[in-house]
């Protein structure tokens, strides 16, 4: 990569760094949440995931796969636990027993190798990553809580219509419901991601990382930690 | 389960300064108050009539009567770097964990029997 005095320099660079990037996606589970201090005493909640070790289980390419990505796998288990292909899919890549495997896409994976371990390190103190995760699930949810209407009168003589979702259609024409109409129904249990959080912990030798504010699911759930997507635009405000 | 919260309190930075503290004791909170450049201890002096939190989370709530007779509570994580310190000056005989209705009270109804504790000696 050469630099001239260019305006567009900027723009080599972001391609240069989005090509050559290092994979910056890591496996984990949350671990709970907690409050630190910063150095002016300010509180900050933060959520604990522990992450990793995590290794490339497999290279997707153009030409093979028809796209390009690399499988993670995460979590130690018991071999006796993994189906025959489960394990020979590892064995293929030298790794040791994982529980989960997950796809991340990437633009070069040309400086990974299969059975590579990826460490929290990857990660630095003021990175804005994504998290993703399944959210809890929360059963058959009625509108208030699943699409935050506002329910009905709670007095004023109103009765049983407290958290009833009213109207939802005209009569004879159109004489049906919309599709889309927002409606009781299950709620969460689905994938959930978080953006432009920002790691305040990173401790590879505990396998640690720790963002501020929230990120989805229960405790125990797997969560994927990606390098943030829109972080560009969150700079530039 | 206890692994998770071996991690968790590997992250929280707990203070070793900080005496143990129980609902009912008198204390003075040392606050360090930062003014522009200057930084000062400030001194806050009540009673404990509820704690909150734990790990580096806990809180007491310290109440005062500050002059004219006004109540004045404060609530201070004392883990947190703008505590500087805390002392114990006298433990009273409580039998409840808040002691809200000190907020009712005033004057010589408002006091809490002193509770003396005594150090054993070690040998």
């Amino acid at each position: 990569m050469e630099l001239g005095n260019d305006a567009d320099d900027f723009y080599v660079v972001m391609q240069f760094l989005k090509t050559s990037a290092m994979l910056k996606s890591i496996l984990g589970t949350k671990v709970g949440m907690t409050q630190i201090f910063d150095d002016e005493g300010n509180i900050i909640p933060v959520t604990l995931i522990e992450a990793g070790p995590c290794y490339v289980t497999q290279k997707k390419t153009k030409e093979r796969d028809g796209y390009v990505a690399v499988q993670l796998g995460f979590q130690g288990v018991k071999e006796r636990k993994l189906t025959k292909p489960h394990k020979g899919h590892l064995e293929k890549a030298k790794c040791p027993p994982l529980k989960y495997l997950r796809e991340v896409r990437i633009d070069n994976h040309e400086d990974l190798e299969e059975g590579q371990e990826i460490k929290a390190d990857i990660f630095q103190v003021g990175d804005l990553v994504d998290v993703s995760g399944t959210s809890k699930g929360k059963g058959f949810a009625g509108v208030v809580k699943r699409h935050h209407f506002a329910g009905g009168l709670k007095t004023h003589g109103a009765s049983d219509r407290h958290r009833a979702p009213g109207s939802v259609g005209a009569g004879t024409t159109p004489g049906r419901v919309f599709k889309g109409m927002r409606m009781g129904g299950r709620m969460g249990g689905e994938r959930v991601t978080v953006l432009n959080l920002e790691v305040v912990i990173v401790d590879p030798e505990k396998n640690l990382i720790a963002v501020k504010g929230a990120i989805p699911g229960a405790k125990n759930g797997l969560v994927m930690v990606r390098e943030a997507i829109k972080q560009k635009e969150r700079q530039g405000r | 389960m206890a692994h998770a919260v071996d991690l968790i309190k590997s992250v929280e930075v707990l203070k070793d300064n900080i005496p143990t503290l129980k609902v009912g004791d008198t204390v003075k909170v040392h606050v360090r108050i930062v003014e522009g450049k200057n930084e000062r201890i400030q001194v806050f002096q009540g009673t404990i009539i509820a704690m909150g939190g734990n790990g580096a989370n806990r809180s007491i709530l310290v109440r005062r009567i500050a002059a004219n007779g006004i109540g004045v509570e404060r609530k201070f994580l004392i883990h947190s770097p703008r505590v500087d310190k805390v002392q114990v000056l006298r433990h009273a005989h409580v039998r409840r964990a808040k002691l809200y209705f000190l907020r009712d009270r005033s004057g010589k109804a408002a006091r809490l029997k002193e509770k003396r504790v005594y150090h054993r000696k070690t040998k």
